[in-house]
């Protein structure tokens, strides 16, 4: 079995789902709960919170458990657009976004904000001066992803802190889903303010992910109840999903060197899709290694998917979330890639991906185009 | 010295069960159900699968289960979403002075967001006056939440009632049934209930998962947006490792119910048997006829105690009990909930212990606990 959709969902990793197991066995008691057998696993849900802390070098009361990437990239832009709404209606974002980003801007703009989505170029990025000439007197919030879902187009979230850092009352939101563990961000710096990370993507557990809020922050909870998590995010606390995600988070960052050796993976699979006058490529070189992503104008994206699911490869036409899987990409459309968008092939790899792996899909795909061609010819 | 727990109202440990078939999901199954190869198609029918064990343990269809990251969720969901969904019509709402915080503070939000609440009082037992809550609805009612069982004192609320009165007006109906599910068969249609609450880490299952029962028909405002899981009622990759295993606690508690109930109300009997054998001094923190109480939660008060001192005597002897809700974490604030029933200057504010049961929990362990509790009573008592 060769797996090529890791942006969708990754394979937990034993580590953590052994983890996960002793800590739900061991530690079931609620952390809020004020005798010895509550005090015990609030002990352990606060080391993995210091554990993430130390890792992200933010601090600890800067991490905020969710149940994953969406209510994270929920929580953080409708946390600051309602907090912050007196004093000024604006928010900033791009085109191509996660749904759990674009959606709620689509929402909020429902209500009587003003959203700005910045354009992309065909390699997927934004342009900095548009960003800067974007920015008004009644803007509050930015949001632009680091790594996208896709294309895997890398935006440069650093250099956008720095810009935003004279603005203090614009807050910045990265959704860091698709680049935790593999393409670092510099998470303490000034001008950065919230982050989203997903526990699923990185060989975490599903239902579980945390949003970086720094300090100075403030916003309007989700959800209302208990006190927990400061009562940012209340509700009994998934702490065997919480002390799995700080497993998980702890592995990919001691892993993070190998990440390089994508890069091989990703050239090759662009030098020899490049020879094909039936593909066309839409990912970057410079984009992140471990998505690519290319079109074959005219043939069904799902047939394909499912000739080599037959052949045991498994690779996906565009974000597994997206509502309608048969129209075209919205990430796509942006770079002005209208014919491409309708016919999207998305590889997405682990850090275990080798070379095998690579020479296998290229070899499946060959065959199935070739005898789709003979069919059809 | 044997530890015993009796905060099980707080939550459960998981059914060996439910591990079992967690810990073989997880070698089975990781795809996301978005997806359209074999491993989305294979955890899809997974989910759909435990989306139907949820819907047939409260009598509705399928597409009426909404899975959430738990019970807070769920509340929030059902109370923002209904009122946000139904402004236009009114703003009012009707709920308790003894619910959860999870959805007191939700309330509490909307009347600062210009909505109007009326919390309904409860009569020493820690029940509503039906009557009030038909005096209560105007004309610009639309959302009635009243929870099913207290999670302080195990008092039932007359839902069947509640249901009757509300279907025929046409007022949506939420109640939060995170107590009660483990204990009650809920019949939503015969209830006539619109939204209904439920979390897995109370009946045995994992932490991090619950669902919302939404009658079809009955509109929400979302509260996550993004993808369309959920029939983009709460989007987000679904977190099926935990909905199998709440799949697993939802099949097992519909066997053991009706064992487990009787074993409830062995062991609260056992326990009441023991301290008036030993001539502890107690009373009753509302009243313990099936028909209005839950079996697996006792609350009393203990004259004379001072609550935080006894519960830490108490945790020293290896006894795990709550004066309240897990949730009002670490202070020990007065109980609203206690507070209700008995007013602001009770005594009972300042003495109250709740002990929830357990299936692991056994007749010994009462006895223990009895002898345990005298033993403080007398030590603290003679110190005063």
């Amino acid at each position: 079995m060769i797996y090529l959709d890791n942006s969708a969902t990754t394979q937990p990793d034993p580590e953590v789902l052994k983890t996960f197991q002793t800590v739900s066995t061991n530690f079931f008691a609620n952390p809020s709960s004020i005798h010895s057998a509550g005090s015990e696993v609030e002990k352990l849900f606060n080391k993995a919170r210091e554990q993430i802390a130390t890792i992200l070098k933010v601090n600890r009361e800067e991490i905020i458990f969710t149940s994953g990437g969406t209510e994270s990239n929920n929580l953080a832009i409708k946390g600051i657009a309602y907090e912050h709404k007196n004093r000024g209606h604006h928010i900033i974002t791009t085109q191509i976004e996660h749904p759990a980003v674009l959606q709620v801007c689509k929402q909020l703009e429902d209500e009587g904000f003003k959203v700005t989505y910045l354009p992309v170029d065909k390699y997927g990025m934004i342009d900095m001066d548009e960003l800067k000439q974007a920015i008004t007197d009644e803007t509050i919030l930015v949001t632009i992803m680091h790594v996208n879902n896709e294309i895997g187009s890398i935006q440069p979230i650093e250099e956008i802190a720095k810009h935003l850092k004279q603005y203090p009352k614009i807050m910045f939101h990265t959704d860091h889903v698709q680049g935790y563990g593999k393409i670092p961000l510099p998470y303490h710096v000034d001008g950065l303010d919230l982050v989203s990370i997903s526990g699923h993507k990185i060989h975490g557990l599903k239902g579980t992910g945390c949003l970086i809020k720094k300090r100075h922050v403030t916003l309007q909870p989700l959800f209302q109840g208990g006190s927990q998590e400061d009562a940012v995010r209340p509700g009994t606390e998934n702490v065997a999903g919480i002390v799995s995600l700080a497993k998980a988070m702890r592995l990919m960052h001691e892993n993070q060197s190998s990440y390089s050796r994508l890069n091989n993976l990703h050239q090759k699979l662009y030098q020899k899709l490049e020879k094909f006058d039936w593909t066309i490529i839409n990912s970057s070189k410079n984009g992140a290694a471990h998505i690519f992503n290319f079109s074959i104008p005219g043939f069904k994206p799902e047939v394909l998917i499912h000739a080599l699911g037959e052949k045991d490869i498994f690779v996906s036409t565009k974000s597994a979330c997206s509502s309608k899987q048969n129209e075209p990409s919205h990430v796509l459309m942006a770079c002005g890639k209208d014919l491409e968008a309708s016919a999207a092939i998305r590889v997405s790899m682990n850090l275990d991906q080798d070379e095998h792996d690579i020479d296998q899909f290229i070899e499946a795909l060959v065959q199935i185009v070739e005898q789709y061609e003979n069919i059809m010819g | 010295m044997k530890r015993i727990y009796l905060d099980h109202a707080a939550t459960t440990p998981i059914h060996p069960s439910v591990k079992q078939t967690m810990r073989e999901a997880m070698e089975e199954s990781f795809g996301n159900p978005s997806s359209i190869h074999h491993f989305g198609r294979e955890s899809r029918k997974r989910l759909d699968e435990a989306r139907a064990t949820m819907a047939k343990s409260i009598n509705t269809n399928y597409e009426s289960i909404i899975f959430t990251s738990g019970g807070t969720e769920a509340n929030n969901l059902a109370i923002f979403g209904t009122a946000y969904a139904n402004q236009d019509k009114g703003k009012h709402i009707i709920t308790t002075q003894i619910e959860h915080h999870a959805v007191l503070h939700p309330c509490e939000q909307l009347e600062k967001e210009g909505f109007d609440v009326t919390y309904l009082p409860v009569d020493e037992n820690g029940i509503i006056d039906i009557m009030d809550l038909k005096n209560a609805l105007r004309k610009d009612t639309i959302l009635v939440t009243i929870m099913f069982a207290n999670n302080e004192t195990g008092m039932k609320q007359p839902i069947q009632m509640i249901g009757n009165m509300l279907g025929k007006r046409n007022i949506t109906f939420h109640t939060d049934a995170v107590q009660a599910y483990g204990i009650e068969e809920i019949d939503v249609e015969q209830l006539r209930i619109d939204l209904l609450t439920v979390s897995s880490h109370k009946i045995y299952g994992p932490k991090g998962i619950g669902f919302l029962y939404k009658r079809d028909g009955v509109n929400l405002v979302q509260r996550l947006y993004g993808g369309e899981q959920e029939r983009t009622w709460r989007s987000g990759t679904e977190n099926t490792l935990a909905i199998e295993g709440f799949k697993k606690a939802v099949e097992l508690l519909m066997e053991e119910r009706n064992g487990r109930n009787e074993h409830y109300q062995q062991l609260s009997e056992r326990l009441l048997q023991t301290l008036d054998e030993r001539e502890v001094d107690y009373n009753v923190n509302g009243e313990l006829d099936s028909e209005h109480h839950v079996p697996n939660i006792l609350n009393l008060s203990f004259s004379g105690m001072d609550v935080e001192m006894f519960l830490t005597n108490l945790d020293l002897s290896g006894v795990a009990v709550s004066s309240g809700s897990a949730c009002t974490a670490g202070s020990i604030d007065p109980s609203h909930v206690i507070k209700a029933m008995y007013g602001e200057d009770s005594e009972r504010l300042r003495n109250s212990i709740r002990f929830s049961f357990g299936k692991d929990n056994n007749i010994e362990d009462m006895e223990q606990v009895a002898e345990r509790i005298q033993s403080i009573v007398n030590r603290l008592a003679s110190n005063v």
